[in-house]
């Protein structure tokens, strides 16, 4: 990292060869995880949305612009776009659009509630190689589940997930958010997904949309932060985390993954009305870099927008330069600093030194903390949720197997081989 | 892998180039690859034109000295499927 900060001006021209991690700092000709919200319109109004989905924006891009999207992405070789929303499956014209990608190459996932999973679709998903689905769960009960994503949500997952496993769909994935209630669950979690033959996936709970205003009745305690990161290392591959725990990487060895904040770099979101922000859990001006209905489309703002050439330079770590864990944890979330009114260029809310904490507890009036663009929720408010009373927590420290730090983090090959393959379509973050 | 036979890169995966080499995308596997060479990628292009592999890393200049390196590469990718033995 010398030579960059040598050369803060030099253009984004990679020096060959390096850790990938470093090349992608630099931003890649197209997105990897590229996140396509196609409507704010929901069933649901879940406490912690990341987009405060509930109602659809008359400004929504029509199915011609949506087509004129996928006829981009194509030519940028785009090799996948995770869907979303909202609920991106009431939309009239989805399975159209999903047919549509599909057919000009560009694969997709899609994430959903479940509502629109019956037995039929879920064949029809099950006979194509191209669509990968994610159903959300945040309970492994209903009880855990329903407090977060309202009543009924439980039964409609699960039904949506026994269609598709009697379907004949291996390896769907079970998309869990985690929270204070559902850590002491992450077994029956996994036990879910082993029974369905299906893959768990496990992402940070992040203070953005809706979720700000549960963000401190809902985040892992630092003793669950252990738990998870010791769950994840004996757990290893089988579990995708869409790189969402690299801070947690502090603990000790790293998480498999990129483990960079991948914002404007290799990750980026078109929200329904085509506005382009750097992450999916950065809707907020800030994070704002063009919109495709512009001149130039998509890929203008991919590639030329003043915002993602800003986030494509080497970035100062502040506070967190010093820290012997800066390497793998980077100081953690842009979102996550952002949404909780901390520094951009210093910890993590939820640094595993406490340091993120204590800068918490020393800021002033909530009026310094950004509130998120543009709310969609409905207007009508789900009926009061009923507190759950103390959950317990299971907070015994396991004995778990933790691979050996390597003396030598370099691999023979590093600079000449293909990199391992990560798993492609796991990246939300 | 027998580099005196022919190989592809699966016709299931796509290529594209990146500032620093390429990325490899499995539809089937959902699996991403990188290459992070140059001439890495050059012999993953030549594959489809060439009657074996080590003609491929001969056309764009691989010494000798080097090919085992390279196959160890190529390896890799084929133990992730990204590349396919052609039938003959
Ligand atoms: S001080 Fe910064 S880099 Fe170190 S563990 Fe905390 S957030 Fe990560
Ligand atoms: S670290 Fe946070 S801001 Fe960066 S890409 Fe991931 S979710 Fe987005």
């Amino acid at each position: 990292m010398t030579l960059l900060e040598a050369k803060p001006l030099a253009p984004a021209q990679p020096p060959s060869p390096g850790r990938l991690v470093d090349l992608f700092e630099y931003g890649l000709d197209a997105p990897i995880c590229l996140t396509w919200e196609l409507t704010y319109a929901c069933n649901l109004s879940c406490v912690h949305c990341l987009s405060s989905s509930g109602r659809r924006d008359p400004r929504e891009l029509s199915t011609d612009e949506c087509k004129a999207v996928i006829d981009e992405l194509e030519r940028m070789q785009v090799f996948y776009v995770n869907i979303g929303g909202g609920e991106p499956t009431v939309r009239p014209d989805f399975w159209e659009l999903v047919d549509y990608a599909t057919a000009h190459k560009v694969g997709v996932k899609f994430s959903t509630n479940g509502i629109k999973i019956t037995p039929e679709v879920a064949r029809r998903l099950a006979a194509s190689d191209y669509v990968d689905v994610q159903i959300s769960l945040d309970g492994a009960t209903a009880e855990v589940n329903d407090h977060v994503r309202g009543p009924g949500s439980y039964a409609t997952a699960m039904r949506a997930m026994q269609n598709l496993a009697d379907a004949g769909f291996t390896g769907f994935k079970i998309s869990v958010v985690c929270t204070r209630q559902n850590i002491p669950q992450l077994d029956d979690f996994k036990a879910i997904a082993d029974r369905l033959n299906a893959q768990l996936r496990l992402t940070r709970l992040r203070p953005s949309g809706r979720g700000a205003d549960v963000w401190d009745e809902l985040h892992p305690t630092a003793a669950q932060q252990r738990e998870l990161y010791d769950w994840l290392v004996a757990n290893g591959d089988n579990v995708l985390t869409g790189d969402s725990f690299f801070h947690l990487s502090a603990y000790g060895a790293a998480l498999p993954g990129l483990n960079l904040c991948g914002a404007g770099r290799v990750v980026c979101l078109i929200d329904p009305i085509g506005d382009v922000y750097a992450c999916p859990f950065a809707i907020h001006e800030e994070f704002l870099a063009g919109n495709v209905r512009s001149e130039g489309g998509f890929k203008k703002v991919w590639r030329d927008s003043e915002l993602f050439t800003r986030l494509r330079k080497p970035q100062s770590g502040g506070a967190c330069s010093s820290c012997p864990f800066f390497s793998t944890c980077k100081g953690g979330c842009m979102a996550a600093k952002f949404f909780t009114g901390l520094p951009l260029d210093g910890p993590d809310p939820e640094c595993v030194r406490g340091f993120g904490e204590e800068l918490l507890s020393q800021r002033d009036a909530a009026s310094s903390i950004p509130k998120p663009d543009g709310d969609h929720s409905h207007r009508t408010e789900r009926a009061q949720r009923k507190s759950t009373g103390p959950i317990a927590l299971t907070l015994s420290v396991r004995g778990v197997e933790r691979p050996p730090v390597s003396a030598c983090a370099e691999d023979p090959l590093a600079g000449f081989s293909p990199a391992g393959p990560t798993h492609g379509a796991n990246c939300s973050c | 892998m027998d580099i005196e036979r022919a190989w592809d890169v699966h016709p299931q995966v796509s290529l594209r180039p990146e500032p620093f080499g390429a990325m490899l995308y499995h539809f089937g596997t959902r699996k991403l690859s990188f290459l992070k060479d140059r001439t890495l990628l050059s012999i993953v292009e030549t594959l489809a034109v060439s009657p074996s592999v080590h003609a491929a890393c001969k056309t764009v200049g691989v010494s000798d000295e080097d090919l085992p390196r390279f196959t160890a590469a190529l390896e890799i990718l084929e133990r992730s499927a990204m590349l396919i033995e052609r039938a003959s």
